[in-house]
């Protein structure tokens, strides 16, 4: 369904991913691991067009992902994204931030689209904050938030950069739950995250990336038990044991 | 004060009529000046080299030329060129170009002080440039912009005295014409200062509003 193939990228004389290449599959749910600055939030950016790549083809349900093409509005409605610091609009409540794609982008009709955003707050557990505005939520309803809104353009799959590191620690769960539940749901997910506990058990597949290549790759089971690469037994090794 | 408040019953509804002139030309290049500077700011913003460089020049040379100038230029130059216009029409065009500099400024830094991650939320979500601006980014940059709007309005009030350069009879060319002929110097021009003041006091509460309003508002 996503397809990378051979991708390439750099910010000026900095080469910042250096030959990625990974099929996603409809359904599938894909961790990408990797320490800083290694490149997952850039390829991240790259599939969805917020970022242009300098070389290879990445495409979505075969279209390809050109950021200077009119076909890139296309791809994004299709091609939700979850960021790290939410990125809610603070100047709409909660579910004017849900329905703001569906009324505006897709022209669905109003009562239609509020009603479906009045239910997708409360499948993220958010009944009765629709009218909040996003200064009123903690992060991770938020976050949760930020779910329903990428949920609510009925996308093809959702990127997760990192959704639950500018989270206090007792609300990673909750949205780490909500992801969960997307999953048994047969959502297609890309998920950057350090969570590794939360990767073992819900994602199918791992990347690990690292310096711009992935590592090593594999099922994220296995993988995250038992890694067979040094490098990441020993990021592995610092994200779960830090001290 | 006695004298002064006889001289005021009188003069008042001369100075009245140039009150309403400076009323129509503040009004209408307020209008103009917001959508050439909305203009101007877009095109600065839009991320398109050559429509960025050519307003930037745009907007310095339109700076660089002092008001005046621009008004006895649109008022006495442009009939060569075949675009006559009444002295009213003159004023509004020339002081709307001026201040569209100032206003451009403004709202491409109130623009450019919203958080990247909006952009990209808006682009995550299908919007195109336009959408990103109409729904995202301009609602935002309206409260920044506020403020120094309110400012931008106080300064054109007093500026639309320019335009009795170019022979409007606005408030401080009736001043000067009654004080002329009546040799009332003190009375007129205190009393001209004062309705300009009065026009400028409730605007200056506006912006004191907005900006209590705006510290406020910070996320
Ligand atoms: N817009 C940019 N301009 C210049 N360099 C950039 C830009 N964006 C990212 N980089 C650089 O590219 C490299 C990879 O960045 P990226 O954000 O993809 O890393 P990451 O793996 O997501 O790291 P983190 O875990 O810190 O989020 C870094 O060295 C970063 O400094
Ligand atoms: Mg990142």
């Amino acid at each position: 369904m996503i397809e990378l193939r051979d991708i390439h990228k750099s910010f000026g004389a900095l080469h910042v991913i250096r030959g990625v290449s990974a099929t996603v599959e409809k359904g599938e749910i894909v961790c990408i691991l990797g320490p800083s600055g290694s490149g997952k939030s850039t390829i991240l950016r790259c599939i969805n067009g917020l970022e242009s790549y300098d070389s290879g083809a990445i495409t979505v349900e075969g279209a390809k992902v050109d950021r200077n093409s009119r076909s890139i509005v296309d791809i994004r409605a299709r091609v939700s994204m979850v960021f790290q610091r939410f990125n809610l609009f603070p100047n709409r409540t909660a579910l004017e931030n849900v329905v703001e794609g569906p009324i505006f982008v897709k022209k669905e009709n109003r009562t239609t689209a509020l009603e479906r955003g009045r239910d997708l707050m409360a499948r993220v557990g958010l009944a009765g904050k629709e009218d909040n505005y996003p200064g009123q939520l903690s992060g991770g309803q938020q976050q949760r938030v930020a779910i329903a809104r990428a949920l609510a353009m009925q996308p093809r799959a959702i990127l997760f950069d990192e959704p639950t590191s500018a989270l206090d620690p007792e609300l990673v769960g909750e949205v780490l739950t909500v992801m969960k539940s997307l999953a048994e749901d047969g959502m297609t997910m890309i998920i950057v995250t350090h969570e590794v506990a939360f990767a073992r058990e819900v994602a199918d597949r791992a990347l690990f990336i690292d310096q711009g290549v992935i590592v090593e790759e594999g099922p994220a089971a296995s993988m995250l038990s038992h890694p067979r690469h040094a490098r990441t037994q020993d990021f592995l090794r610092r994200v779960t044991h830090p001290l | 004060m006695q004298q002064f408040l006889s001289d005021a019953v009188e003069f008042l509804p001369i100075l009245m009529q140039g009150v309403k002139l400076t009323v129509i030309i503040t009004l209408g290049s307020l209008v103009l000046s917001t959508i050439l500077g909305l203009f101007w700011a877009l095109m600065r913003v839009s991320g398109i080299w050559v429509l960025d460089r050519s307003t930037r020049l745009l907007i310095n040379f339109i700076r660089g030329v002092p008001i005046i100038v621009q008004l006895f230029y649109i008022y006495f130059v442009m009939p060569d060129f075949g675009v006559t216009l009444t002295a009213l029409q003159a004023a509004i065009i020339g002081l709307g170009i001026a201040y569209s500099a100032y206003q451009a400024e403004n709202f491409r830094a109130g623009i450019e002080a919203i958080d990247h991650g909006q952009i990209e939320a808006a682009q995550s979500i299908g919007m195109g440039w336009f959408l990103v601006m109409r729904r995202v980014i301009l609602p935002q940059a309206f409260r920044i912009v506020l403020p120094p709007y309110g400012n931008v309005m106080i300064m054109m009030l007093k500026d639309s005295s320019q335009a009795s350069t170019i022979t409007v009879a606005e408030l401080a060319l009736q001043g000067k014409l009654i004080a002329a002929s009546t040799f009332k110097n003190t009375s007129v021009f205190t009393m001209v200062a004062l309705m300009y003041l009065c026009m400028c006091l409730p605007l200056m509460y506006l912006v004191g509003q907005l900006e209590k309003h705006s510290a406020t508002q910070r996320r």
